[in-house]
């Protein structure tokens, strides 16, 4: 008995969870479900401390002003080189040194770059963010909430590529406060928030016949409204029509943010009336009247409601923590949940850990290069700095906030079978760096406990240094799978 | 490859990021008018012993271990050392030196570990104390922690430095140390990748299968056929140029520091892989290979040294020695004897230490590996002594600590 509940114990942490820590298999073995539920009932699951980081606003603020700043330098610059262009011209004709002493600059050295290059806010910002990001990921009792937190990011997903600065800050205000609360909640959130309006473009779109797009002939864009159907709420090919899409586009006209370059109230979001288009609008067959941005939260919470939209998250939720292919019947459970809630995410998430069908022994679903990357730093106790982990998570083609495309990435194993070499990079490099001052045959039991096969406890005790054990226990089926 | 340029102490600086003041150096040996220098090189998996230097002269040799015994006429035939023993083909470097009186070898040799888990070895090697066990310096620091202060401070000599990404534990301890690594991160090696592709065999086709596609596409790149892999990164473990080239650059380095007029004095470096279950490939294949590299960072070694050469001392040391006979798939498992290296021109060289056990059934121990005759410990005192001028009484007690009864081996460096 003693064995089956570490057994269900250490697949509720590499499930649910972001993987063990030393100890932390035998700290929930008395009953691992329970451990979960009580791992979102915290008043403060899913929260982290700000501290003296930036909100979205002031964030973007700062980043337009180290921009500017930026840009009068090379202004500058150039002035000052025209200029001397003008003056030394006949000089530096006269001597050979002179030219080659000149042509230097053109090959620069990354070292000078790095001394004399203000540090780049955007990149400083994001690393603060991705820090404590990091942080409340390695050092979560199981992660369970954390690992919420980083599906919901991931489902509305932004990218440092476009808005570098409201990256991090977006998370923690759209995203954190909602991940146990209702959905409609979230989906409003992040459809207002300036880091989604900017990196779906809506914060440019005016209805055509708006004052301001009358005054600038310009008219929609169609990006968000878009993506706000296919991926955030309904799903692809769910029964909307093109003409329902551009009508939310009208709707969502006017939904951007103050310019953030003024002082103050830059970056923060505001419904702009002059943008908006006039008039109602249909959308899958429902009439919206013209209530300005009343309008939008309106067809926001329809869409939250649409029994697509539940199915579409339960199928999400499913494929992320189970498996690739989940079984139907806890895909139907968690729609159910969803919808009878009304988008209740506490439930969505009790259900989803209650459901018989959540905890099969196959262990078939290879975890995402991030979730096995936090989940090394945990059981070994590495506390690697953030640089070292945003760079390891761009060569396992995982960059932190810079999904490639709006659908945020992949949850499927097929999208991540082909890295596995870059993985036994990774792990042999870090191992290499750290595993001196561990004992591999413990870290199997603290890693792995009952879930280690025979094999795998032979491949490991029979490596041939610590590093290699470390590296083969890291790599190993268990360690990279759910 | 770029080869570094000599590091100056700025350098130092910025690769290691945290740097001790230390006012111990080899006080002794300097009022002899030597300024030693002391490398150890940490060989981590297990070096089959026999495999590096074959008892080519013993009549049991090639029954012990058939087609995969080196011999001085076979297709790539073994380097002669002497009427009894040969070298690995792939170490000419290591030929030349001991030619040259600058090299020395140690055979069936072993530490006190007599069980064969690697780990445990490594750190009754690397710490030097009887038995394994929670214990966090090594014996190479403690020997310098014993040598006498000196009164006059010359500030960049006073410390030991590791080379890699970890402080090895052989040089850990009371007596501050000094880090670099070398820049580039090697990909993990074919070793582990081999071991991962037979895990998954039995337990993930999935990931078996996706391993396997890729050391084909990379043995395709690395031939010449396909210009890059798909993905950019490289997906098997580096090829022997590669190799070469990565140790080639770390001892190279170790021997640039150790060159430096105010440089430091001591400094050690563990490489890994020398666990060859399968396929150990001892005169062509892996091993070969591995040695080959070893082999060429001697030479480095000795170039980057130049002059200093001559007071110095590199030690080659491994956790345990492998199976005498060759297992079911090609290999060699956990031993106990092995061979120990010693190269350097402060040796008084060209000669093989052994006090041979033999080869025949009984002769081996536990009737499966090399029979240790010559205790690790011995050479390393003698070593310590005679070189280094480190007072035996304290190499006895806090270096190896319970060695008492083993003598330093005397007679190894040419100012004893």
């Amino acid at each position: 008995m003693t064995s089956n509940r570490d057994t269900e114990a250490a697949l509720a942490l590499h499930r649910f969870g972001f993987g063990p820590a030393p100890g932390s298999i035998a700290a929930i073995a008395s009953d691992p479900r329970g451990a979960l539920l009580a791992d979102i009932m915290r008043p403060d699951a899913g929260l982290v401390a700000a501290g003296n980081l930036p909100n979205s606003a002031q964030a973007a603020r700062a980043f337009f002003e180290y921009r500017a700043k930026r840009a009068a330098e090379q202004k500058l610059a150039q002035r000052a080189k025209q200029q001397a262009a003008l003056n030394g011209n006949g000089a530096s004709m006269s001597s050979g040194n002179a030219t080659s002493a000149n042509a230097q600059p053109a090959e620069p050295s990354a070292d000078l770059d790095a001394q004399n290059e203000p540090a780049n806010v955007g990149v400083q910002l994001v690393q603060n963010e991705a820090h404590v990001r990091i942080e409340a990921a390695v050092g979560a009792q199981i992660g369970f909430a954390e690992r919420l937190v980083w599906f919901w990011s991931n489902h509305f997903c932004v990218s440092t590529d476009r808005i570098p600065s409201m990256a991090g800050a977006y998370e923690r205000e759209a995203i954190r406060p909602h991940i146990l609360g209702r959905f409609l909640d979230m989906l409003v959130a992040v459809e207002s928030h300036p880091a989604m309006l900017f990196y779906l473009d809506n914060a440019e779109s005016m209805g055509p016949d708006s004052v301001a797009g009358i005054n600038r002939s310009r008219g929609l864009d169609e990006n968000l409204a878009r993506e706000a159907l296919e991926l955030h709420t309904l799903g692809v090919r769910s029964g909307y029509s093109q003409a329902d899409v551009t009508n939310f586009a009208k709707v969502l006209t006017g939904w951007t943010f103050i310019g953030t370059g003024v002082p103050e109230h830059g970056g923060e979001f505001v419904f702009f009336e002059r943008l908006h288009e006039p008039g109602d609008q249909i959308i899958l067959a429902k009439h919206y009247f013209d209530t300005g941005m009343q309008q939008g939260l309106a067809v926001l919470a329809d869409l939250a409601r649409h029994p697509a939209t539940a199915r579409h998250i339960a199928q999400k939720l499913a494929v992320h923590f189970v498996a690739d292919t989940p079984p139907p019947a806890l895909v139907d459970k968690l729609t159910k949940t969803f919808s009878d809630s009304d988008g209740d995410l506490k439930e969505v998430a009790k259900a989803l850990i209650t459901a018989e069908e959540s905890w099969t022994p196959q262990r078939g679903k290879l975890k995402r290069p991030s979730e096995w990357h936090v989940g090394a730093l945990r059981l070994t106790g590495a506390r690697g700095n953030v640089a070292r982990f945003m760079v390891g998570q761009l060569r396992l083609g995982e960059p932190m906030w810079r999904p490639p495309a709006p659908s945020g990435y992949s949850d499927y194993e097929s999208a991540w079978i082909d890295g596995l070499g870059q993985r036994a990079d990774i792990a042999s490099n870090f191992a290499n760096r750290i595993a001196d001052r561990l004992e591999p045959t413990s870290l199997v039991e603290q890693g792995l406990g009952p879930l280690a096969s025979a094999e795998t406890r032979d491949t490991i005790a029979r490596a041939g240094s610590r590093a290699q054990a470390l590296a083969l226990l890291l790599m190993s089926p268990e360690f990279l799978r759910r | 490859m770029t080869t570094l340029h000599a590091p100056s102490r700025r350098q130092l600086l910025r690769a290691s990021g945290t740097l001790f003041a230390w006012a111990y150096l080899p006080k002794l040996a300097r009022a002899e008018g030597r300024d030693p220098r002391f490398l150890t090189i940490v060989l981590r998996g297990a070096l089959d012993g026999l495999a590096v230097v074959a008892p080519v002269g013993d009549q049991d040799w090639i029954s012990l271990r058939g087609d995969n015994a080196l011999t001085l006429d076979g297709k790539t035939p073994a380097l002669k050392l002497d009427d009894f023993f040969a070298l690995n083909p792939a170490m000419p470097n290591l030929q030349r030196m001991f030619k040259d009186n600058e090299a020395i070898i140690v055979h069936a040799a072993a530490t006190s570990y007599r069980e064969r888990s690697h780990f445990d070895g490594q750190d009754v090697l690397e710490s030097g104390v009887e038995k394994p066990g929670s214990i966090d310096s090594g014996w190479l620091n403690r020997a310098l922690a014993g040598l006498a202060p000196e009164g006059a401070v010359i500030p960049n000599r006073r410390r030991a430095f590791a080379v890699g990404p970890v402080t090895p534990l052989v040089v850990r301890g009371p007596a501050p140390v000094l880090s670099w690594s070398p820049r580039q991160a090697l990909p993990a090696s074919d070793d582990t990748i081999m071991r991962l592709l037979e895990l998954y065999r039995h337990t993930d086709p999935a990931f078996a299968r996706v391993l396997e596609n890729h050391s084909q596409l990379a043995a395709l790149a690395q031939s010449g056929s396909v210009q890059k892999i798909p993905g950019g990164a490289q997906i098997m473990g580096p090829n022997a140029a590669q190799l070469r080239a990565y140790v080639a650059e770390t001892v190279g380095a170790a021997a640039k520091f150790l060159a430096q007029p105010d440089g430091p004095r001591v400094g050690a470096l563990p490489l890994d892989g020398w666990d060859t279950h399968f396929n150990e490939g001892i005169a062509a294949g892996r091993l070969a290979q591995l040695l080959g590299a070893l082999d060429g960072a001697l030479a480095a070694a000795k170039d980057n040294l130049g002059a200093a050469w001559h007071e110095t001392v590199i030690v080659l040391v491994t956790e345990f020695g492998r199976t005498a006979r060759i297992n079911g798939t090609l290999g060699t498992d956990h031993g106990t004897a092995t061979v120990m290296l010693l190269a350097g021109g402060a040796l008084k060289g060209g000669r093989v230490v052994a006090d041979w056990p033999g080869l025949k059934a009984a002769d081996l121990l536990e009737n499966r590996d090399l029979k240790p005759t010559v205790d690790v410990r011995g050479v390393l005192k003698g070593l310590l002594k005679d070189h280094l001028r480190a007072d035996e009484r304290i190499l006895s007690t806090d270096v190896f600590p319970g060695s008492a009864a083993v003598k330093p081996v005397a007679g190894l460096v040419t100012a004893a």
